[in-house]
């Protein structure tokens, strides 16, 4: 039985065999619809999230499946004491699939050891968010038509963000491919990240201001300066406009960028952008829909 | 100078750290053991100044000492059969250690769930590294039990 707990769990050869059910899948929808006629997803969201609950939820509906679950640990039993790997234990029964978040990192690890059925990790604390990776993945290969070969601008909080550096290395294992880091000094990509480039003779530089880099850029991934990393608002406040996308910004970018971001926004991209047919942010989360569409298949082994 | 006996079967731990003995005691499990064990602190050692050494009378099939590697890979472990060194071991660092080290990170599930063993997975063996199996913490060199 087959689990997702980091993104680097599947080979380069099993993720683009992933990559083109995806594929498959966007192409035509109805041909899946009833995939998973008969099987339970269970979400047990310890924490709040609506995008990427609701996006699994999508993913097991448009299969023709059916989901069960609870989107925050007050209403589930953990609020009575009771222990992941005893909860997962119970769930195995009620369900065929399991997509769990747990603020508390490694719990999703926990649950798989003792599951009875495959558990994707739906995002655990600050540690992993592999299906956000897959669909970053997927998005510029669909959108890009390859992976690798590309220069790619990671902007915004690159110290604490888990997406970015769960998106490095996934990156790596791909030919070709050279980061721009732009971030504040006090975000900057942490030192285990550039030793690791370094000793794989990855090129990479750090820039200060987006505007420094904006014509070398194939892609652009923003993300969000989160208020909860900071210990001071004072902090927050000086740091959370440093990096906003405007059209400005954007207008001495490459016409075939594209802009990801892995949602939610604040500020960091101006609504301007919108429009832009570069900014391909909100067809990322479509495209996080094919993924666990195409990741719940896989795991139940229905469809490879 | 204090003379402690030579043993028949058993291991001698040389050329640990000073006053890393009793430590090394513990995650053996000596505690458990019905064997006659001598904890010999603090004593001169032409290589490292002062150390300890620890003399376990039992069956050399029945130790565990991959843990050793980990506390310290300059330990001496010598194997005594019929009162003479028939060998001395090389000592490999585990690939997973099981309570010994405790993950720090507050924000791991072990720092919640209930029974749930700290276990430490080699990481980079060149440099040494552990890390913890559930959030990838690196063990520091104080988080041992």
């Amino acid at each position: 039985m087959r689990h997702l707990m980091n993104p680097l769990d599947f080979s380069v050869e099993e993720l683009d065999r992933l990559f083109d059910l995806a594929g498959r899948i966007e192409a035509d929808p109805a041909k899946y619809a009833h995939a998973c006629e008969g099987k339970k997803l269970a979400t047990c969201f310890y924490e709040p999230s609506t995008r990427t609950r609701l996006s699994f939820e999508a993913a097991m509906l448009n299969l023709g499946g059916q989901v069960l679950g609870f989107s925050d640990a007050a209403s589930s039993s953990a609020s009575k004491g009771e222990s992941v790997s005893d909860t997962i234990r119970i769930v195995s029964c009620y369900a065929d699939i399991c997509a769990m978040r747990h603020p508390k990192e490694g719990a999703p690890m926990v649950a798989a050891e003792r599951s009875g059925i495959p558990v994707i990790n739906a995002g655990d604390g600050g540690h992993q968010h592999p299906t956000q990776t897959l669909t970053d993945l997927l998005t510029i290969r669909s959108l890009k038509g390859k992976l690798g070969g590309f220069t790619i601008g990671l902007c915004g909080d690159l110290k604490f963000g888990r997406t970015v550096h769960s998106l490095i290395n996934a990156l790596i294992r791909y030919p070709d491919i050279r980061f721009i880091f732009i971030s504040p000094p006090e975000l900057k990509v942490p030192d285990y990240i550039t030793d690791m480039l370094t000793e794989k003779n990855i090129p990479y530089e750090e820039v200060i201001r987006l505007e420094d880099c904006m014509p070398e850029l194939d892609l652009l991934y923003m993300t969000r300066v989160q208020r909860e990393r900071f210990f001071n608002e004072e902090d927050y406040v000086r740091l959370k406009d440093f990096y906003i996308l405007d059209k400005a910004k954007l207008s001495a970018a490459r016409e075939d960028m594209l802009i990801l971001h892995p949602l939610p926004r604040v500020n960091e991209i101006s609504v301007e952008v919108d429009d832009d047919p570069r900014a391909v942010y909100f067809k990322q989360a479509q495209y996080g829909v094919y993924v666990r569409m195409a990741l719940i298949l896989t795991l139940l082994g229905i469809e490879e | 100078m204090l003379n402690v006996g030579k043993i028949e079967e058993g291991f001698v731990l040389d050329h640990i750290k000073a006053g890393k003995s009793l430590e090394i005691y513990h995650h053996l499990k000596l505690d458990k053991l019905d064997c006659t064990v001598a904890i010999i602190k603090n004593a001169r050692s032409n290589k490292i100044g002062k150390k300890d050494i620890l003399k376990v009378e039992c069956d050399i099939n029945t130790l565990n000492l991959d843990i050793l590697a980990f506390i310290d890979h300059n330990i001496t472990v010598n194997v005594i059969k019929d009162g003479e060194i028939v060998d001395k071991k090389e000592l490999v660092l585990p690939r997973e250690i099981h309570n010994v080290i405790r993950c720090k990170n507050p924000r791991c599930i072990t720092s919640i769930e209930q029974e749930l063993p700290h276990i430490f997975v080699l990481a980079d063996e060149e440099k040494e590294i552990y890390r913890c199996k559930y959030c990838e913490e690196k063990a520091g060199n104080s988080s041992t039990w």
